[in-house]
């Protein structure tokens, strides 16, 4: 067993771990905490991709950016493990159907795919570095990407349209 | 000799490297608390400590030792765990950066030839950025862990503030992206060998990252998560003993490494200007090539302590304003005129 | 309303101009003064190496004088007392035994002497009062202290270092002494 797979196991259950967590933390800000380490943790499957774009990136855009939003909200609205409202059991049983539809979901739209074929490339793909990640969006996949670009745009827009309308 | 497909002489060279780099980072900030009320002194026409040792040089291990033996206080109604946590964090993610930095060239020792820098990835300044915006778990964590109305605004603040100026930073950092065409540190210095330094391209974004990193430093005059004449303290007032050292250094180890950062993105790295580096023997370039960053770096720091004591603080909308208003589509300008005059060369050759 | 003086400047409410609002010229402006103030010199004084010299009329500590051969002058006449505008001062006297001449210069003496200094102003009113050249004020600056108690001189305190046992410390004092005449005269 090489460094790579070493590595690989660790992170896996770390980030399953951690992904638990999340779920089972009764403290919101616990939780969200556990959140930024399972995010780390992908991010170290990224660079075992050798996928380091993508790594550094999740790190700034989700651990670095979003999560801290997220922290934001939970400490402003000051939630502790005793203000959490205890849920109905029917609306607890109805999530987890709901959350193993999507599961199914997924499975079923991703066992046939490409992707789940062929080998993963271990330390050794690089369309993961920036460069060959550059070329594969603004070439192959540019309407996709002006398309997202445009949908952020009205996301802003959307902001400050709300923001406006209490003056 | 490799077992498990590791050199591990490699390996013992990076500890070696690490350890170099961390304890100098730590005697540089060290010396900066030092240089920092030598500077204020100096300003306010005063001497500054001078007795512990000629001309006070011991009084920065009189404050480590002080803050050693001062009583060690978590207070009753803090996380505890978190309250520890933050702190550390804030020191880790410090440290953190140096990872990337390119130290000086090649030394050549044992026959082998070893490179000045931890780790040459591919996308040196994207980490920095990605560990910078990481930096703010500190603040966030110690406050909010401190159970204290006053460190929970001074790190909600800090982590407004941050992400806020990390926005102004990143664009005007793709400007210089896209005049150099590499995200390695290290090709950058490269590129920028004999004087060809890229403040001469981007002089704008050069200021704009100067304004930003202040304010990701958490200096005056955009020192609002520590404003003491409102929060008292800000996010580290619950804080005492080393836990509140570890705070106060991790700002200056940032400033160093931003000193670091600036130096390699915009004034060439360990070029040393006006001396063609490569008549020079291997060894003494890549010690010279240091010691020209380190001076960098020292004049970094040193303009982080002029504007402290020159300038008082920002109003805090005046800081967003500043930050979203102005710095924002100024980079964004500075990303579009660069980006044009990059077209135009191109169409021109 | 009519000013008083010339001396008042009108505030200039202009709006700001484009340099101005831009910041950095002012910035740079206020760190070039910065910079100057960084290579002026400095005006602390490095004291217990460095003193600076007290006015020939300065008030510290008082100190009780000795003659030449060490007796003490002060013969507890009580006029320093009187004279004292914050009522700091107390004695007690005492008659002189045969065989202490060599230590009190008259046949009275102040056994217990007696100086508040919480109470002291250090206006020096004691020492214009003494008509024995017994009481002066001198340039040592009364100490920091933890308890009331120590703030109260005793005669063991306040007296002048004997010029037989002692020569070097009592000259020194009498140094003080003689300036402080000279200056008064």
């Amino acid at each position: 067993m090489g460094i790579t797979q070493i590595l690989f196991w660790f992170l896996t259950a770390l980030v399953l771990g951690s992904a638990l967590m999340v779920i089972f933390s009764k403290n919101p800000v616990h939780s969200v905490l556990w959140l930024i380490v399972t995010f780390f943790c992908i991010s170290g499957h990224y660079i075992l991709l050798n996928a380091q774009f993508l790594a550094i990136v999740n790190v700034i855009v989700y651990a670095g950016a979003i999560m801290v939003l997220f922290l934001f909200v939970v400490m402003l609205m000051n939630l502790n493990a005793e203000t959490e409202p205890q849920k109905n059991k029917w609306l607890k049983f109805a999530g987890a159907i709901a959350g193993s539809c999507l599961l199914l979901v997924l499975v079923a739209a991703l066992k046939d795919t490409d992707a789940m074929r062929q080998e993963v490339l271990m330390k050794t793909g690089d369309i993961g570095l920036i460069h060959n990640l550059g070329m594969v969006l603004f070439r192959d996949y540019l309407l996709p990407f002006e398309i997202s670009s445009v949908l952020f745009l009205s996301a802003m827009v959307g902001t400050v349209v709300i923001g406006k309308k209490g003056d | 000799m490799t077992i498990l497909n590791i050199d591990w002489f490699f390996a013992l060279e990076k500890l070696i490297l690490i350890a170099v780099v961390i304890t100098g980072a730590l005697v540089i900030a060290m010396y900066s608390t030092y240089a920092e009320r030598k500077v204020a002194a100096f300003i306010q026409d005063r001497r500054g400590p001078n007795r512990a040792g000629p001309f006070g040089l011991f009084q920065p291990l009189a404050d480590g030792l002080k803050l050693f033996f001062k009583e060690e206080i978590i207070p009753s109604h803090s996380n505890k765990v978190l309250f520890v946590l933050g702190p550390s964090l804030a020191m880790l993610t410090a440290m953190m950066t140096s990872a990337v930095i390119p130290w000086g060239s090649k030394v050549e020792l044992f026959g082998r030839s070893i490179d000045l820098q931890i780790a040459d990835i591919n996308i040196g300044i994207l980490f920095v950025f990605g560990v910078v915006s990481l930096g703010v778990y500190g603040i966030l964590i110690g406050a909010w862990s401190s159970n204290n109305k006053f460190s929970l605004l001074g790190g909600l603040r800090g982590a407004s503030q941050i992400i806020s100026y990390e926005l102004a930073m990143g664009i005007s950092l793709i400007a210089l992206l896209m005049v150099t065409g590499t995200l390695s540190l290290k090709e950058m210095v490269e590129q920028q060998r004999h004087g060809h330094w890229n403040i001469i391209h981007q002089p704008l974004g050069f200021l704009i990252f100067l304004i930003c990193a202040f304010a990701e430093c958490n200096r005056t005059p955009f020192d609002l998560p520590e404003a003491e004449n409102e929060l008292n303290c800000g996010y580290h007032s619950e804080y005492s003993s080393m836990k509140l050292g570890f705070y106060l250094f991790a700002e200056y180890i940032n400033m160093f490494i931003s000193g670091a950062v600036m130096a390699c993105l915009y004034f060439g790295g360990y070029d040393i200007p006006f001396v063609d580096e490569s008549a020079l023997a291997v060894n003494t370039a890549a010690i010279l090539g240091a010691v020209a960053l380190l001076v960098k770096v020292g004049l970094f720091i040193f303009l982080f302590m002029w504007v402290r004591w020159t300038i008082p603080r920002f109003r805090y909308d005046q800081l967003m304003r500043l930050g979203w208003k102005n710095l924002i589509p100024l980079s964004l300008l500075n990303m579009f005129v660069t980006g044009a005059w990059i077209l135009w060369k191109s169409k021109s050759h | 309303m009519q000013s008083l003086t010339q001396r008042a400047q009108p505030v200039d409410r202009r709006p700001m101009t484009w340099v101005e609002k831009i910041y950095l010229w002012n910035i740079f402006r206020g760190m070039l003064i910065t910079l100057v103030h960084l290579f002026s010199k400095k005006v602390t004084i490095n004291y217990p190496e460095q003193t600076r010299p007290f006015s020939p009329v300065f008030r510290g500590l008082h100190i009780l004088n000795r003659d030449e051969e060490g007796r003490e002058r002060c013969t507890a006449c009580g006029l320093c007392a009187v004279a004292c505008p914050a009522e700091a001062i107390t004695m007690e006297a005492a008659e002189r035994l045969p065989g202490e001449e060599k230590l009190y210069r008259e046949e009275k003496y102040a056994a217990r002497y007696e100086i508040n200094m919480l109470r002291c102003i250090f206006c020096g009113l004691c020492e214009e009062a003494c008509p024995k050249d017994a009481i002066y004020l001198t340039e040592t600056i009364a100490p920091a202290n933890y308890s009331r108690r120590s703030f109260i001189y005793g005669k063991e305190d306040l007296l002048i270092p004997d010029p037989n046992t002692q020569p070097a410390e009592y000259a020194k004092a009498r140094g003080q002494i003689d300036k402080k005449k000279k200056a008064g005269a």
